[in-house]
């Protein structure tokens, strides 16, 4: 297992990076449009975002924010299907030199078999799954799939949060590869965090369950609260805020809202 | 098999930071069913609290219109007239064993909310209900009454604004708030341990059932009908037959406008109900080609859900259940008929089953032995039934009363 951890292209990328920290960043696919998408994501990658990640959207999104949640039934309401959002993500893939990760709920995936969509994900060059209704306990196939059609090369991510012992930290650290996302606090994404001691604590507590770089989520909006995070772990996840900046201030303040991001790093 | 599922459906699709809860909620229900103490204040809350035992009643008139035995398990007499209550009470006990203050549900017609609400009082627990936008507007004295009994009631603008989008947002505040709140999931649906639970507390309608039609028919009945929203009240009183193989069980979905229109919300009946994971479980939903959830259609909000209990939709793989629809024809039509010959008035999901079981009255053999369960009573649906009747007298009342508001 530890052999097959080490060599996922995910963590040779994000350990070959030299800067501090790395910018994990989020879109909603389809949301306001793919043809927005593109342009948000040409403002990621000049900005130096180091990751994305693409959410597929879902008609019942229940472990994300309002934020969130209303993207992915904007995008639905438009019309967006996951045949368009597929291959816009494998242009993604092949536009952009960073890793692209899919994040989206487990239905999405059992729809076009569990299997076929993995195996597509793989073959596209996607880097990691993120799919946060499939636990650890339900998971043991799609994480076979990834590591047989992926060969190192598609990660299954898995979640830590601050409810877990230290034993369930453990377990899932056992079947890490590529990352763990680490979920910052209680709650749905795009409430505020306090990076108080106790988050503190729990990342001390996630890098010992795994030897995985760690990223993360949930309430980092910041300049400041990315620097809080130097040293701590190896990317910040900044989903909701920047969705925000680009429906109040538009593409162009994303650009920008990174760039500032960056200068922590 | 495995844990928590039923044939191929159930399971826990849960995020990982419920992983833990989820973990202590099966411990305590286990205890729970462990201790016979448990079930045993259980029974005196019920008799106590809800009336219980509910009568079977012998629809005397019904049964010399139809020349078949039809009895009707009077769920409508529960406490806030239907069987959420069973469920409410049951977990509320429990909720009190895990030492947590805060109760949350979701509710579609609102029975469920009004149930949760008046278990939060009388337990002393704070209580949120979410509920879709569009119910909200549906059933506005549901509203009203969570109000009076002291919960909040939450409308959810998004998604489809109905019950599965209130099943989301409860989750969504569940996730956040667990640590001293119990989320009061209304039906046999969602990740293991619920549908289990929910179904161990609806049990009483059936082992009650069965043993008042051996005293009151001295026989097992023929077949036993009953309507399926996610499906708790079904499994309530399927479970008192379920061992008996010659009693014929029969889960009726909504209609809608009809199978044919594809306004309906018919999981199993229909075929149209493929296998996916919502809502924390495995079953058959109502999606589409990509794995989004479908709008679904019934004159009764209760029934409106695109999913269906994971237990039931094993024992429509296994043919020991057989599924059918009624329409919201129907069920109007039906409820007419309930009200004429004996005087009770159904609620509009009940009105399912007992249009189904009416429509096969002539394919069972004469003096059949018929269980219908009435799920709940009917005055909550007072504006449907009204302007499904189109009633010219209720109308004057409104209007009369909409001008004397505005002239306040």
């Amino acid at each position: 297992m530890m052999h097959a951890d080490t060599s996922s292209r995910l963590q040779q990328q994000i350990r070959a990076c030299r800067d501090p920290i790395q910018i994990m960043s989020h879109i909603v696919l389809g949301y306001p449009s793919l043809e927005e998408n593109r342009l948000v994501m040409d403002q990621m990658v000049a900005a130096g975002v180091h990751v994305i990640e693409l959410q597929i959207p879902f008609s019942e999104p229940i472990a994300d924010g309002p934020v969130i949640a209303y993207a992915n039934q904007e995008s639905l309401r438009r019309g967006f299907r996951v045949e368009e959002g597929l291959n816009f993500i494998a242009e993604s893939v092949r536009r952009y030199p960073i890793p692209i990760l899919i994040m989206t709920y487990v239905n999405i995936l059992m729809a076009r078999g569990v299997e076929s969509f993995i195996q597509q994900s793989a073959t596209m060059g996607v880097r990691g799954l993120i799919v946060p209704d499939l636990p650890l306990e339900e998971a043991g196939s799609a994480m076979e799939w990834c590591r047989l059609h992926g060969k190192g090369g598609l990660d299954w991510i898995h979640l830590f949060t601050p409810t877990s012992g230290m034993d369930r930290l453990e377990a899932l650290g056992r079947h890490a590869s590529g990352m763990v996302y680490c979920v910052a606090r209680r709650g749905v994404t795009g409430q505020r965090t306090d990076f108080d001691p106790a988050l503190m604590d729990f990342l001390n507590r996630c890098r010992a369950a795994t030897t995985v770089p760690l990223a993360l989520g949930f309430g980092v909006r910041s300049h400041t609260d990315v620097q809080q995070l130097i040293g701590k772990v190896e990317l910040a996840v900044v989903g909701t805020a920047a969705i925000e900046v680009h429906l109040s201030q538009g593409v162009e303040a994303v650009g920008r809202f990174f760039s500032g991001l960056k200068q922590a790093v | 098999m495995k844990k928590g599922y039923f044939g191929t459906f159930g399971g826990a699709y849960i995020p990982e930071i419920l992983h833990e809860t989820f973990r202590r909620l099966t411990q305590a229900y286990e205890d729970a069913r462990q201790d016979p103490q448990f079930w045993r204040e259980y029974l005196e809350v019920m008799e106590n609290y809800s009336g219980r035992p509910t009568p079977l009643t012998f629809a005397e008139n019904l049964t010399r219109h139809f020349g078949r035995k039809i009895y009707i398990k009077r769920e409508d007499l529960n406490q806030t007239g239907a069987h959420k209550a069973n469920n409410v009470m049951g977990q509320g006990l429990l909720v009190r064993r895990m030492g947590k203050k805060r109760v949350i549900a979701e509710t579609g017609a609102g029975q469920h909310g009004v149930a949760t609400a008046t278990m939060a009082a009388r337990m002393g627990f704070e209580c949120v209900i979410y509920m879709g936008a569009k119910d909200v507007e549906r059933q506005r004295p549901n509203v009203f009454w969570m109000q009076q009994l002291g919960a909040t009631v939450v409308p959810v603008n998004s998604g489809s604004c109905t019950l599965k989008d209130a099943i989301n947002e409860a989750m969504r505040d569940w996730v956040g708030s667990m640590d001293e709140t119990h989320y009061v999931l209304g039906t046999a649906c969602g990740a293991h341990p619920f549908p289990e639970m929910v179904s161990w507390f609806q049990s009483i309608i059936g082992i009650e059932a069965r043993k008042q039609i051996l005293d009151q028919a001295g026989c097992l009945p023929y077949r036993v009908y009953a309507c399926v929203g996610g499906g708790s009240n079904a499994m309530g009183i399927f479970q008192g037959f379920i061992n008996d193989s010659q009693v014929e069980l029969i889960g009726v979905e909504a209609g809608g406008e009809g199978i044919a229109s594809g306004k309906h919300a018919s999981r199993l009946a229909s075929g149209a109900g493929q296998m996916g994971v919502a809502h924390g479980y495995k079953t058959l939903f109502l999606q589409d080609g990509d794995g989004q959830m479908r709008e679904t259609h019934s004159v009764a909000a209760g029934l409106d859900y695109v999913g269906v209990s994971p237990i039931l939709a094993h024992l429509h793989a296994t043919g020991r259940v057989r599924f059918a629809s009624a329409d919201n024809r129907e069920v109007v039509d039906a409820l007419k008929k309930l009200m004429r010959y004996e005087g009770l008035i159904g609620a509009l999901e009940s009105m399912h089953g007992v249009a189904r079981a009416f429509a096969e009255m002539p394919s069972m053999p004469e003096d059949s032995v018929v269980i219908i369960n009435l799920s709940g009573r009917g005055d909550k649906d007072i504006f449907t039934i009204a302007d499904a009747l189109d009633d010219p007298g209720w109308r004057e009342f409104i209007l009369q009363k909409a001008r004397q508001y505005q002239n306040r």
